[in-house]
Order: structure tokens, then C-alpha cells, then sequence
């Protein structure tokens, strides 16, 4: 598929290049460009909206309290769709069009990975608020791409984090379930699974089951035989709902536990009830930062900000802080600023490690009296 | 030329058709072996995996019940029954969330006993999902299958793969049953008893069982009795009824029952009708055990049912309820003690070394060539 991307992305830079002579106005003096490629339009757009909202709240603080390097910033929003040719379009004509050496988009991994490509080639830092997978900053060889950063975790940060909550707990051992097919699955799974037995605790039980899969009835027995601490299941709420309420009818006592899969409107609470998954950000979060971010995003919006407005908002912060760090609008300079960056966010403290990827604390959400709270907040 | 004797057994193997045979020997010796080591291990644990796997089979065997049936009059393999299980799990669901249906027995007469309220009100549920997929069956069959009575059988198929995805994809409408992951709400409140050496006690939410114990939910106990009493109630009408005379003889010779002045084309679409109300019933009882309904739901189960069908014998009641409770047992034994992810592969594989010695199934007889 990436290869797929590849090849078309060229042939579309290849057709922009040779269509796009006319020349371009030069950039407005006094002024920074900086390009929010969201999926306004197609299958999220309320991710897009989300992610566009936070991040031009961003943008509007750092303007009221006088811009960065004394220049306002100018905001140029583009609709990406969350897919890759309207993507690689949008991030085209911001490029070459409106001469923008910044971009926060996209939220779809799928989009974000071709923008990515053009981004790199043509030396433009592009973060990235929310696209979990790998090969958004990664070459194909497995190099870091230079220019491109994520605000977000990826996914076996998660896994990290949930063992190192588990140990915390006091739970000794797990039993891990996990659907072969699915890499978001797998990837939490493996990492819980190191983890959690480098903390000292033990696995005492893996099961691969097929996303197909309702009758999860042999392997829950052997769950309850096993009496683990923990049953880590790290998969979206759907298969959740039918494992949680199949596991209360096998007499399983472990404490269930996984990751942002869990987190949806149509996770069933009851059957859930006592478990815990991992999460970028809780707008319970105590912390001040939190609750000052979540009040002005109230204010202006008149909703509680999402996980994809805050990681949109930060990704905005992120970049701002690294041009003044860097001191010059100029992307080197912004890209190596960025690289040894360390924020005080809204989603936590985050500094960058060699893969581009935030390092940064995660929220615990615990599913208790059919409501989903925020539990504690785990730094890696 | 000097053939050494093993290569020599071994033509004579396949020369005799010994091939299957052996197959077949080698796995039931293996599966035989499996079970002992199993059942020394850890007896309740073994025990507890053999109900994991009645309850699946039962739900599959209705639903093979209604392939058999259409396939043993018609001679067609129904694709789309399947998705008639599904239809009947969310007319359930819509009757139960939508219409609370389940609890017409307490608003009528607030006096009754509450698990006796619960027992009638599921019962009108199923009752109604059953109707609700009959009528569905009787139209498909009118607008899909009636016109293609005379065609070759392979339009027929194809016509029923078709069915198949336009009840899918028009049930993953958003303003039909919308293409979400719907939790279904059970009429019914689980109950799980724990048996033991010790006598029975009921297992408190979030408890652990007591050591050695077998659990054992009451829906378990629903599905098994539910199904038992309609394959009862399906092998009296067939055997016993006019009707069931009639389909049989349909089954036999579809031009000489016409001749005998009977009605071949509402035998036909009763038994269509008759099918689907399993397949109905069997989808309410599937979602009351895996709790969670959407579209496509009724491929992979109808699908394992249709496999149980033919391991059984295609055509024959007995085999399809043997067929499914041997697949049930296949799919949870090889979930519990081999892989699960291979369990499909090793259930369907059981499916092949049955055919290999027996092209009919177990309880199927060789088809008749007509005229």
C-alpha cells in the first residue's frame, strides 16, 4: 500500500510541477505562514474539525500575546479528507502556492504518511497531531525522516504504559489476549508483554483469537483458570463489549485492561465495569494545564475539548515554541529546535526521541459505576 | 524395476481408496489421545470446554436445520440463510429495545411472577422474530427464487450469493439497521451456577468459582432446550403432518407430487418459511449468548452451519443436528488445547476427511438419479 502512495504521490508532484509555473506571490512580510491540513470534509470530519479548532486556538494565543519572533502568525487551513491523493493535493498547493514552511495535519495515518513524503523532499516541518503509525516519521529503511514529528504516542507506548500501571497496582500476573491480524493489537500487545515482565511480573497466559471471532468462550475459560491479576486485551471496544461480558459469565476475576481502542461512546460500561485503559488525554485530568486549557476551550468553543482538539493544540504549540527556539524562520533551524524540544503541554511534558516520536505521560481511565473517569496519569 | 514394500503399501493405499480411511483413523486416534491427556490434566477444566462448545453447537444446528430443510426439498444451498439470522437477531433486538416487548406479561398483569413474566415475554420475542424472518423467506423466494425454478441450478446459487449481499448491505443502511456494532439487550438476566462434587451454588457477579466447579449459565440451558424442542417440533411436522407428507414427497419427485394434486410451490415456500423461522430463532439465541449484533453477523455462523450440514448428511434433520454439535465440539476443543487462531482451519478439515470416506456425510444417503 505504502508503495502504492509512493508512486502516486510522485506522479502527482511530477504533474504539479510541471502544471504549477505560474509564479507565486511572494510571502507576506512581517508574517508566518503555517498550514492546518485537516479532514474537514469525507469519513471524520469531525476529527478534522476537532484538530482544526485546537490548533487555531493555539495560534490565536501565541498571536494575542505578540506572535513569535515578533511576526504574527497566519494560519492556512486546507481540507485533506483524511486520505491520501486530496492530502498530497492540499499539501501541494500549501507548499508551492502559499510558500508555508509549516505544517500540523494530518490526523489519518493514511494521509499523513504521502504528505510526509512531499514534506521531507521539499524541507518542510510537518507534525503530525495525531497518526500513530511508525512509518509517519520513518523511512522505509527504518531512518528518521527529518523534518516530520508527532504530537501523539504511538501505539506500544501504550502497552508500556498499561504494564507499568498494572505493576503499580500491585497485579503480579497477566494473561494477554490478542487478535494475530490486527498490528494496532499486536503492537500494544508485544509491548505490555516486555514490559510488564521486565517490571518483575508474569505472563501466564497468551491467546491469539481472529477478529472474526464471537465466541470467545474456550479461551476465557482458560482465563479464569489461569486466576490472573490482569486479562489485557488491547482491541477496539467492539470486540471488548463481547470478551467483557462473556469473561463475567466465565467467572474470570482478573482486572481487564487495554488501550484507546476501549475509548468510544459504544463501549458497553456494565460489562466493562472495573477496567482500565490507557489514553491520551483526560479532560479530568487535575493537573492546571489541563483544567486552564480546558476552560478557555469551553469559552471560545462552547464544548469539552476532545483527545484530537487537545493533540491539535499541542502539535500548534509545539511548532510555535520550536521557531522561537530555533530564532530564525527558517525550517532547519526549526527542525533540529524541535528535535531537542522539551514542552510542557497540555497532554504532558514532551520531548522528542530519535524516531521523532513524543515521549510523554499518558492518562489511565478507569471504567467505574457505568461512567469512564480519569484514574491517574503514568509517565513512561 | 525393485519398488521397495512401503512404496508398494502405499499404491495399494491409494489404489484402494484406503487414503480417507486412513486419514479418518489416524484423526480420531490423535483427537481420542488429545481428549485422555486433556481429561487427566485437568477434568473440570476439559468438562467446562465440552458445554463452551454444546451451547455453539446448538445455536449451529438450528441454522443447519434450515439448509438441510430448503436443500432436501429444493436442492438448493439457501446463501442468504445466513442473513435471515441476522434479520432475526435484530427484529429481536428492535422488539426487545424499541417495542419492550419482552415485558407485555408484567404490564398486562402486574401479579405474575417475575421469571415466569421474563419466560412468556422472551418467548413472544422469539416468536415474533421468527414470524418476521418466515414472511421475509416466503418474499425472497416469490421474488428470487420462484422464477428460477426451471432454470439450471447454478443460477439458482448464484442468485442466492446475491440475495445474500443486497440483505447485508441494505441492512447496513443507516435507516435500516445502520453498519455499527450494536450491543445487544438480553430479555434476560444471566445466571451462572457453578456445579460441583459439593452440590450447586450460584455464582455472585465478579466471583470467583469455587475450585473444581463446572459453570453452567441458564443461557446455555436456554439454548440447548430451545433447540431441542424445535428440531422435536420440526421432525413432527415433518414426519407426522400433511405438510411434512407433502414436503417429503416434493423432496422425492417434485413432477409426480404435482401430478398427485399437490401444491408444489407452497410446499416449497412453507419450507422456506419454515427454515428461516429456525434461522430466526436461532438468531435471537445467538445474540443472547454473544451479545453484540451488526450486518454481516450471519456469514461466518451461517456459513459453519452450512459446513455442519453437509458433514451431517445435506438433506437429512438428524445429521444437521449431529453435524452441528460435532462442529461446535471441533471449533471449542481445538480453540481450548490446540490454537484458536487454527480452529476454523481444523474444524473445516475435519469437514474434507469426513467427505473423503463418506462423499454423503454421516447420515446421508446417495442421491437418487431422476429422470
Amino acid at each position: 500500500m505504502k508503495r502504492v502512495f509512493s508512486v502516486f504521490s510522485f506522479l502527482v508532484i511530477a504533474s504539479m510541477m510541471l502544471a504549477a509555473c505560474a509564479p507565486a506571490a511572494p510571502a507576506g512580510a512581517g508574517t508566518i505562514k503555517v498550514a492546518i491540513l485537516a479532514p474537514l470534509s469525507g469519513p471524520v470530519p469531525t476529527f478534522g474539525v476537532s484538530t482544526r479548532d485546537g490548533a487555531l486556538m493555539a495560534i490565536e494565543e501565541w498571536n494575542a500575546k505578540g506572535g513569535v519572533l515578533g511576526q504574527q502568525i497566519e494560519a492556512i487551513v486546507a481540507d485533506s479528507q483524511c486520505t491520501a491523493d486530496p492530502a498530497v493535493n492540499a499539501a501541494n498547493k500549501v507548499i508551492d502556492q502559499d510558500k508555508v514552511h509549516y505544517i500540523i495535519g494530518e490526523v489519518c495515518s493514511s494521509a499523513s504518511i504521502p504528505v510526509s513524503e512531499i514534506a521531507e523532499q521539499k524541507g518542510v516541518v510537518q507534525i503530525s497531531p495525531t497518526s500513530t503509525n511508525p512509518t509517519v516519521t520513518l523511512n522505509p529503511d527504518g531512518s528518521t525522516k527529518k523534518y516530520i514529528f508527532r504530537a501523539c504516542f504511538i501505539d506500544p507506548f501504550q502497552g508500556l504504559v498499561m504494564a507499568k500501571f498494572a505493576l503499580g497496582q500491585g497485579k503480579k500476573t497477566a494473561f494477554i489476549m490478542f487478535d494475530k491480524g490486527n498490528d494496532y493489537v499486536l503492537g500494544l500487545a508485544e509491548a505490555f508483554e516486555a514490559a510488564f515482565t521486565a517490571g518483575g511480573g508474569s505472563i501466564v497466559g497468551k491467546e491469539a483469537y481472529t477478529g472474526q471471532d464471537t465466541d470467545f468462550s474456550s479461551i476465557l475459560t482458560k482465563v479464569a483458570d489461569s486466576k490472573a491479576d490482569v486479562l489485557f486485551i488491547p482491541d477496539y471496544y467492539n470486540i471488548i463489549n463481547l470478551v467483557a461480558t462473556q469473561a463475567k459469565e466465565r467467572g474470570v476475576t482478573s482486572t481487564l485492561m487495554g488501550g484507546d481502542g476501549w475509548d468510544s461512546s459504544d463501549l458497553d460500561l456494565a460489562a466493562a465495569e472495573g477496567g482500565f485503559f490507557s489514553n491520551h488525554y483526560s479532560a479530568e485530568d487535575t493537573r492546571t494545564i489541563v483544567q486552564d486549557f480546558v476552560s478557555r476551550y469551553e469559552a471560545k468553543y462552547g464544548s469539552k475539548p476532545d483527545a484530537l482538539a487537545t493533540l491539535g493544540y499541542d502539535a500548534a504549540n509545539l511548532l510555535l515554541a520550536a521557531i522561537e527556539k530555533a530564532g530564525k524562520d527558517d525550517p532547519a533551524l526549526v527542525k533540529d529546535a524541535l528535535a531537542s524540544l522539551s514542552y510542557d503541554a497540555v497532554s504532558g511534558t514532551i520531548t522528542f526521541d530519535a524516531q521523532h516520536n513524543p515521549i510523554k505521560s499518558a492518562a489511565i481511565m478507569q471504567v467505574k459505576d457505568g461512567k469512564v473517569t480519569f484514574a491517574e496519569s503514568i509517565a513512561p | 524395476m525393485n519398488t521397495s514394500p512401503i512404496v508398494l503399501l502405499i499404491q495399494k493405499i491409494i489404489k484402494k481408496g484406503w487414503l480417507g480411511k486412513t486419514f479418518l483413523a489416524l484423526i480420531t486416534l490423535l483427537a481420542i489421545w488429545q481428549i485422555i491427556v486433556a481429561l487427566q490434566a485437568n477434568p473440570s477444566l476439559f468438562l467446562q470446554q465440552v458445554i463452551n462448545g454444546l451451547q455453539l453447537g446448538f445455536v449451529y444446528a438450528l441454522i443447519a436445520l434450515g439448509y438441510t430443510m430448503v436443500y432436501g426439498i429444493v436442492r438448493l444451498i439457501n446463501f442468504a440463510h445466513g442473513d435471515v439470522f441476522m434479520f432475526g437477531a435484530f427484529v429481536s433486538f428492535y422488539s426487545i429495545t424499541r417495542f419492550q416487548l419482552h415485558t407485555w406479561p408484567q404490564w398486562l398483569f402486574p401479579s405474575i411472577p417475575h421469571g415466569l413474566g421474563l419466560i412468556i415475554g422472551a418467548i413472544t420475542v422469539m416468536a415474533i422474530s421468527m414470524i418476521a424472518c418466515a414472511l421475509l423467506a416466503i418474499v425472497v423466494e416469490r421474488i428470487a427464487y420462484k422464477p428460477l425454478r426451471s432454470a439450471p441450478r447454478i443460477s439458482a446459487l448464484i442468485t442466492a450469493i446475491g440475495i445474500s449481499f443486497f440483505l447485508e448491505y441494505f441492512a447496513a443502511l443507516n435507516f435500516v439497521f445502520s453498519p455499527n456494532f450494536i450491543t445487544y439487550k438480553r430479555p434476560v438476566e444471566v445466571v451462572t451456577w457453578a456445579i460441583g462434587l459439593n452440590g450447586i451454588t450460584t455464582l455472585g457477579n465478579g466471583k470467583a468459582p469455587p475450585d473444581g466447579t463446572i459453570l453452567f449459565s441458564n443461557i446455555a440451558l436456554i439454548i440447548i432446550l430451545t433447540s431441542v424442542l424445535l428440531m422435536f417440533g420440526l421432525q413432527f411436522i415433518v414426519k407426522k403432518t400433511r405438510i411434512g407428507k407433502a414436503m417429503r414427497s416434493v423432496a422425492y419427485d417434485k413432477q409426480t407430487a404435482r401430478l398427485m394434486g399437490i401444491n408444489t410451490d407452497a410446499i416449497i415456500s412453507t419450507t422456506f418459511a419454515i427454515g428461516a423461522a429456525l434461522a430466526g430463532a436461532a438468531g435471537m439465541l445467538y445474540a443472547i449468548a454473544f451479545p453484540q449484533i451488526f450486518f454481516w453477523m450471519g456469514i461466518i455462523p451461517g456459513l459453519k452451519s452450512f459446513v455442519a450440514a453437509v458433514l451431517g448428511g445435506i438433506g437429512s434433520i438428524p445429521g444437521a443436528f449431529i453435524g452441528a454439535l460435532i462442529m461446535g465440539q471441533a471449533e471449542v476443543l481445538s480453540a481450548a488445547y490446540i490454537s484458536t487462531p487454527l480452529r476454523d482451519a481444523i474444524a473445516f478439515s475435519i469437514l474434507i476427511v469426513v467427505l473423503l470416506v463418506r462423499p454423503t456425510g454421516i447420515f446421508g444417503e446417495p442421491e437418487r438419479e431422476k429422470a
